[in-house]
């Protein structure tokens, strides 16, 4: 079980697109994920410690991440010398080489043949945690109340739900992202949008080195133009030139 | 990492527990003795402790069992497969050697290799994360064996001595494994000073081609379950001193309370030295296991900061 | 080995209930899924127009406010020293019976001793219908220390401003200008819109001194210094007259650009409008210089020149005055630089880019439509530029004047109601003429008295000020004063300064709801608390002697409270967004909305719009009860549906008639709530294309807005780009017409008043050594949390729990400063004592932190000492209310000199390093937790119960 399903190369790699162009950092996929799988029929509860108290914290599948950018010895695409803030939202990658999967003891960890999502089966999650140890994402976050590890579902308890209306079935955090930053598809197939999306705008993956080929993309902040690169037209004199080009327009009302 | 209490002990006791019942396995002590018996019932115990130990951080360890399912692709499962396949010959030999007083050479020899098996298995829990760089690499099984090997042989050099036994090739073989574990681990530490060639926060958010990427600002604001798990941070000058503590008290001391049973060639006094010495390894490799995870970096704190 | 079954078609919950979401101002749509009477999962209602199904951080963390622990559960009467938190639990007959005694007393006494304020609600409609029938002139809601200098601005220019009054034209904008805004009004649409517009390829450019939010997404980022907005906007203008891009055309028709002024320097009529007999404003004719009344069918007229009146007084176009002000090099772009920290090519690019967007990229919609002078036009030309801005240009001494420049330019490239530009939302624009003028003159209200009209309202000159005979102040904030003659939303910020000097008079009742005064609210928070604490040491009263205070939180100002009013959540009540309020239509649509109770409140609270009604009733007071003087209205419900404001108008405008099938006007539908419901608890009518734009001078739209009930009468506007209004301030602060402004005002007014938008330094920025506080402090709004709305909240504060001063990397070199250090930040007014986080991502001279994270010790319902009080900080401590005192004369209030908006962005400071280490400073005596004590969780599995 903890190996890796062999998946025909054209098997469905469901994921998502985070567009790092237009997330503004809202946190609205953070909460609206806690808030659909906490009450969620899959597993158990995402837990929080000392709600009310100094140490508060608690189990997250997605979280939202800031960085600053300062465009030194890479390739400038802002205006030059200014620093930028990218949120960077973040949750579990679904990796096709997964190796939170292979790791797990106890066959908990999971990669569906079917679809390419990753899961933990939690009835059988001893939470040892070796699993979250061995993302190098931090996608996986042990429920301290509950003893086992949680991590993003891709919200396949939506994605396939049909009591839902068509436009529900995609994941908690694409529906409620008011900035439409986060895309859910099948990056398998090059007619989805997503992978239109990714081939256009150069998709990347994050830690390509890490070996995990990860199957959700982001998609870098588009290229930026300077202001002061838009041309002034020339001076055309001062109060008098302007009143006698104001005379011109008025006639020929 | 989060130097675990749990993980510390049970890495450090179960490796000396091992190398104590392959070193006993392999026949170089005379069972007759009680000290040598209480070394069999003492290397079972430090292994069952070291067992009950890594437990303890179970999230339910009321489905520990099902942790022995997955030994096709899991380090840890294929450990716990291990550890249980272990106890067999290891309880045959012990059973021989503590009721019968005798060797049961081809119990104990299995037991010996099982128990390195063992130990490899429990070395490459850590050794296959990628995500975690300091430990991706053949040094850390290496070392994990050598320090197991030289424990129980030093523990085993103990047994003997205080049983009055010739222990010689005993507490030369300790020496020299210590050296051994101690040069690997030198160069393992080389590894670990030598600038990271893994993940960055560049490549952790693919920003590099924009710019240097620092985090602004974590995603909440306090710890949580990855940076309380993988953000452990110990002071460079701090793990420095750790360091040698660790390599005095888990090597030095040591190597020298052998050389002085050396020279003693056995006796009362030898035997309390290198009591002392096995107090002092046990010591020195709590610290050295305590650094093991502390200065190891996880890639995820490409994300948090760290 | 198969993989585990996964059961993936599982309902949500056993039922949905569609409402409006409260947990900040936005008023988005939620789907409510109810399993077993408990909330199961909230998210955005598709069919809901304002957020089309998206929802934020904050509305999906509802359940987390729902069923907070701080939430009130009684009333509560005080039982130890103010700022104690000791109360004890009382019945609502007390609780009502004594703010009954308490509020008649008063009313019988002398009304104006009750001071009433509201702060983020949604119900002004009702709460100033309440104040103005019981008779106080002191009642205002927030808006005095939120945005006022944008609505007044927006009003008396061009007859709206942003957010509810109008929207950028998302759909086909190609160049969107956003100033100043963090991650607020309008949240969910301005994200929407942004990435709507980015997908397109249009260009977005922030302008704000701090880079985060929608500034970090943005093409181009203008790290502008704080204050100076005003200054950038003219020097805009000024290239943009110099490179000829203004629309003439547009300019004619829509503005007073072509009225005369008249130029008779040292009269009363100087810089007035000169009018004809009927008092209809004069243009001169280009032809034949004929002087006829602006908006003549067939007229030419001139935008320069000087005529002689009939009258022998020489005038001359607006226009005039206004270009040779802009063109002026005191405004090019090189000379504003260093003061606005924007380099001159920046400047000259944005004002290029807006040109080129606005003329060679214009759109045009074919669709036929008419103008008020009768003239048919084959389409609407649209000029696809837009602009949005709110509390960061607002926010300051000179943000009247700013936001006033904002809508100048707006107006000088045609970009007003045009496609692809900013477009008025109904019921605007509404010019200045539509609006009530203020009332709480001593002959407008008596002992037991109504007030005779509105206390809120446009002062069409000095003779509508709230003054008495000596120039004083009327009412307890001293809006419509000579302190802040364009007061427009009042000046709640100023209330508990001036009733604890007793200036201009002492209150016997401050009654609030919903305005947390005692913390992030107030600014010189200390000081404030020092007040509400204050005793006459004669009498051994507090010098406010009664404080009734009504919040669905234990929020810091409960402590300060004598009767406590517990309030419902926003899913346990009725609530009607109204527009008789503050609306929430689109530029396409007439929309309005409601709230209902989606669960039973399982307290012993209520909602308090019905007990303001319950009040109203066991006051007499009229419109509350009949000639009987029995109760006229069960509750807000009721009210909502059956309260007229006119014949046929009531607070909403949907599913009117008997029938419900009438829209604006209508008779009463006793089933129009169930309507609302029915259709997701929002109503929506669309406006006709042809209708749809140019809507201040469109006759479709104006007979659309008189069908609807906005006017009796057709309402169009003529955009303002001279305001007379102001002028005649003037002319009063130069002792020219009466009432002439007191001697202390004078220069004051003269300087801040002028009928053209310019800019002046902020008052503290002016007052303060700048070598001295070389650095300015603003806050920001975090996008998850609405002001102190969110540490209650189990999941919001999670994100942020505590706050660090962000310092500019440059400046951290300076003062040697790192990540995780502990700072001393000073201003003229105090010192706190802040964690210090570096960036680079912001002005080089600006500090800057989020929004009222920082909270008392004891409050909300946290554990004392939680890291929002033990690590947070509020920057309200270095803020005063008064501005420094200068030379011998009497310190000026904090506020814009027009307006009385709070100047929260004028914040001066320097940074000195502090020994490292928690607390932040200043600490507070820790407050009691109000009755009844229960157990502080220590773990919330929430949800787990629904797990079949």
């Amino acid at each position: 079980m903890t190996t890796l399903p062999d998946r025909p190369a054209d098997a469905r790699k469901l994921g998502l697109v985070i567009d790092l162009d237009v997330c503004v950092g809202c946190h609205a996929c953070v909460v609206n994920c806690k808030e659909w799988n906490t009450g969620s029929d899959y597993g158990a509860a995402l837990s929080d410690q000392d709600p009310y108290g100094p140490d508060v914290s608690g189990a997250w599948l997605n979280r939202v991440h800031s960085f600053e950018v300062i465009p030194e010895g890479g390739e400038i695409v802002g205006e030059a010398g200014e620093a930028r803030i990218v949120h960077f939202p973040k949750s579990c990658l679904h990796c096709d080489d997964a190796p939170c999967v292979t790791v797990c003891p106890t066959g908990a960890s999971y990669k569906r043949a079917e679809d390419g999502i990753v899961l933990v089966d939690e009835q059988k999650c001893i939470g040892c945690g070796l699993c979250a140890w061995a993302c190098p994402y931090g996608a996986r976050e042990m429920d301290l109340a509950a003893g086992v590890m949680k991590k993003c579902t891709l919200c396949i308890d939506r994605i396939y739900n049909e009591t839902f209306e068509e436009a529900d079935r995609v994941p908690a955090c694409v529906r409620t992202c008011p900035a439409n930053a986060r895309h859910f598809g099948d990056l398998n197939d090059p007619a989805s949008a997503v992978a239109v999306m990714v081939a256009e705008r150069g998709g990347i993956d994050l830690m390509p080195e890490q070996g995990t080929r990860p199957v959700n993309k982001y998609l870098p902040p588009r290229p930026r133009k300077p202001l002061a690169a838009a041309a002034a037209e020339p001076d055309t004199g001062g109060a008098t030139g302007f009143f006698a080009w104001l005379d011109g327009v008025l006639d020929r009302f | 990492m989060h130097p675990a209490a749990s993980i510390i002990v049970f890495t450090t006791f179960s490796g000396l527990g091992y190398g104590l019942a392959a070193i006993l396995g392999l026949g170089l002590v005379d069972p007759s003795s009680v000290a040598v018996k209480a070394a069999y019932v003492a290397s079972l115990g430090l292994i069952g402790l070291g067992l009950l130990s890594s437990t303890l951080h179970l999230g339910n360890p009321q489905r520990a069992w099902r942790a022995l399912s997955q030994w096709r692709s899991s380090w840890l499962s294929r450990e716990g497969v291990m550890a249980f396949a272990t106890f067999v010959p290891l309880l045959w030999s012990g059973f021989a050697a503590v009721v019968e007083g005798r060797i049961a050479f081809v119990a104990g020899a299995l037991g010996a290799l099982l128990a390195a098996v063992t130990v490899y298995c429990t070395a490459m829990i850590y050794a296959s994360l990628r995500s975690v760089e300091a430990w991706h690499t053949r040094l850390t099984p290496l070392c994990y064996l050598l320090f197991a090997a030289a424990g129980g042989a030093l523990a085993a050099a103990f047994a003997a001595v205080a049983a009055g036994q010739p222990a010689r090739p005993l507490l030369v073989l300790a020496l020299a494994l210590l050296v051994a574990a101690w040069t690997a681990k030198a160069f393992w530490r080389r590894r670990l000073a030598r600038p990271g060639q893994g993940s960055t926060p560049e490549t952790a958010t693919g920003l590099g081609a924009i710019g240097r990427v620092r985090l602004f600002e974590r995603p909440h604001s306090t710890e949580n379950y990855l940076t309380r798990e993988m953000g452990f941070r110990v002071a460079r000058k701090h793990a420095a001193k750790l360091a040698r503590l660790a390599l005095l008290l888990g090597g030095i001391a040591p190597a020298l309370a052998l050389l002085a049973a050396l020279a003693a060639g056995g006796g009362a006094l030898a035997a309390a030295l290198l009591g002392l010495a096995l107090l002092s390894h046990v010591l020195g490799m709590l610290t050295e296991r305590w650094l093991f995870f502390a200065e190891a970096r996880h890639a995820v704190m490409n994300y948090y900061g760290g | 080995m198969s993989e585990p079954y996964v059961a993936l078609s599982e309902p949500v919950a056993d039922e949905v209930r569609q409402t409006t979401c409260y947990m900040c101002a936005c008023r988005c749509g939620i789907n409510v899924h109810l399993t077993d009477g408990k909330i199961r999962y909230i998210e955005g209602n598709r069919a809901h127009p304002v957020n089309k199904g998206v929802l934020c951080a904050k509305g999906s963390a509802g359940i987390m406010q729902h069923y907070a622990p701080a939430r009130l559960s009684t009333p509560l009467l005080r039982t130890g020293p103010r700022g104690s938190g000791e109360f004890r639990p009382i019945s609502w007959d007390e609780a009502l019976g004594l703010a009954t005694d308490w509020l008649g007393e008063v009313r019988r006494k002398d009304p104006k001793r009750l001071a009433f304020f509201t702060g983020r609600d949604q119900s002004q409609s009702l709460t100033g219908f309440w104040a103005q029938q019981y008779g106080t002139p002191n009642y205002a809601a927030h808006g005095g220390f939120c945005s006022v200098n944008m609505a007044a601005a927006g009003i008396m220019t061009i007859g709206g401003a942003f957010w509810e009054f109008g929207a950028p034209d998302w759909e086909r904008t190609k160049l969107f200008v956003l100033f100043g805004v963090a991650e607020d009004h309008d949240s969910n649409p301005l994200k929407m819109g942004i990435a709507r517009l980015k997908a397109r390829g249009a260009r977005f450019v922030s302008v704000n001194p701090v880079r985060t939010g929608y500034s970090a997404v943005a093409d181009n980022w203008i790290g502008i210094r704080p204050g100076t907005d005003g200054l950038l906007i003219l020097s805009l203008v000024h290239e943009l007259l110099r490179t000829r891009r203004i629309d003439v055309d547009y300019l004619v028709r829509y503005s007073n650009a072509p009225w005369l002024v008249v130029d008779a320097p040292g009269t009363p009529g100087h810089g007035l409008f000169a009018r004809d007999a009927e008092g209809r404003p004069l243009i001169a004719e280009r032809a034949g210089g004929r002087i006829v009344p602006a908006g003549q069918p067939g007229a030419t007229p001139a935008l320069a020149g000087r005529v002689a009146l009939d009258d022998g007084r020489a005038a001359r176009p607006s226009f005039q005055l206004l270009a040779e002000r802009y063109l002026d090099p005191a405004y090019a772009p090189e000379r504003v630089a260093a003061e606005t920290g924007i380099a001159a090519d920046t400047i000259r690019g944005l004002a290029a880019e807006i040109g080129r967007v606005a003329f060679e990229e214009a759109i045009a919609i074919e669709q036929e439509w008419t103008d008020m002078a009768g003239e048919r036009h084959q389409r609407f030309v649209g000029r696809p530029v837009s602009f949005h801005a709110m509390r960061g240009i607002s926010a300051h001494s000179n943000g009247f004047q700013t936001a006033r420049a904002l809508h100048l330019l707006q107006v000088l490239i045609g970009a007003v109601d045009c496609p692809g530009g900013f477009r008025f939302e109904p019921p605007y624009p509404k010019p200045v003429e539509a609006h009530p003028t203020p009332h709480g003159k001593a002959e407008h209200f008596g002992s037991n008295k109504p007030l005779s009209g509105p206390h809120l309202g446009f002062p069409r000159g000095p003779e509508d000020l709230l003054i008495d005979a000596e120039g004083r102040p009327n009412r307890i904030d001293k809006a419509f004063s000579w302190d802040a003659p364009l007061a427009v939303h009042g000046a709640m910020h100023m209330v508990i300064a001036n009733a604890h000097a007793g200036d201009p008079y002492p209150v016997d009742l401050l009654f609030l709801y919903m305005a947390n005064l005692a913390w992030n609210s107030s600014m010189n928070t200390a000081g404030t608390i020092a007040m509400l604490e204050d005793k006459d040491p004669e009498t051994g009263q507090y010098r406010i002697p009664r404080i009734i205070y009504a919040d669905a939180y234990q929020s810091e100002m409960v402590a300060y409270a004598d009767l406590v009013l517990p309030d419902t959540t926003y899913l346990e009540r009725h609530d009607c967004i109204s527009l008789l309020d503050r609306p929430i239509s689109e530029p396409d649509a007439v929309q309005d909305a409601i709230r209902w109770p989606v669960v039973e409140p399982d307290r012993d609270v209520r909602a308090f719009q019905s007990v303001l009604i319950d009040l109203g009733s066991r006051l007499r007071l009229n419109g509350f009860v009949d000639h009987h003087g029995h109760a006229l209205y069960k509750d807000y419900a009721d009210y909502i549906v059956r309260h007229e404001r006119r014949p046929g108008i009531g607070p909403l405008a949907g599913f009117r008639g008997t029938d419900g099938t009438r829209t604006g006007r209508g008779a009463i539908n006793p089933r129009q709530l169930e309507r609302y419901v029915e259709n997701g608890s929002f109503f929506s009518a669309h406006i006709p294309l042809e209708a749809q734009f140019f809507k201040h001078a469109n006759r479709a739209y104006q007979d659309f807005a008189v069908r609807m009930g906005f006017f009796d009468e057709p309402r169009p506007v003529t955009f303002q780009l001279y305001q007379e209004i102001l002028q005649k301030f003037r002319l009063s602060a130069a002792g020219l017409t009466e009432p002439a402004a007191p001697e202390e005002h004078r220069e004051r007014i003269l300087a801040s008043f002028d009928p053209l938008p310019f800019w002046y330094r902020p008052l503290e920025e002016a007052a303060v050594d700048a070598s001295e506080f070389p650095l300015h402090a603003i806050t920001q709004r975090p996008a998850a949390m609405y002001h102190s709305w969110g540490s209650m909240n189990a999941w919001l504060r999670q994100i942020h729990t505590s706050n660090a001063l962000y310092v500019p990397a440059a400046v951290c070199d300076r003062v040697g400063l790192a990540d995780g250090d502990w700072a001393w930040v000073i201003s003229h007014h105090g010192r706190i004592k802040v964690e210090v986080a570096r960036t680079e991502a912001v002005n080089p001279d600006t500090v800057w932190t989020w929004n009222a994270i920082g909270k008392r010790s004891g409050t909300w319902a946290l554990a004392p000492g939680v890291p929002e009080a033990r690590r947070g900080f509020l920057l309200n401590h270095l803020i005063s209310e008064l501005l420094p005192r200068r030379a011998a004369g009497r310190r000026w209030s904090n506020s814009d000199p027009v307006t009385g908006q709070a100047a929260w962005y004028d914040l001066r400071v320097r940074i000195e390093k502090a020994e490292p280490g928690a607390p932040s400073e200043p600490q507070f005596k820790t407050v009691e937790e109000p009755p009844p004590h229960r157990p502080r969780a220590v773990e919330l599995s929430y949800g787990q119960e629904f797990k079949r």
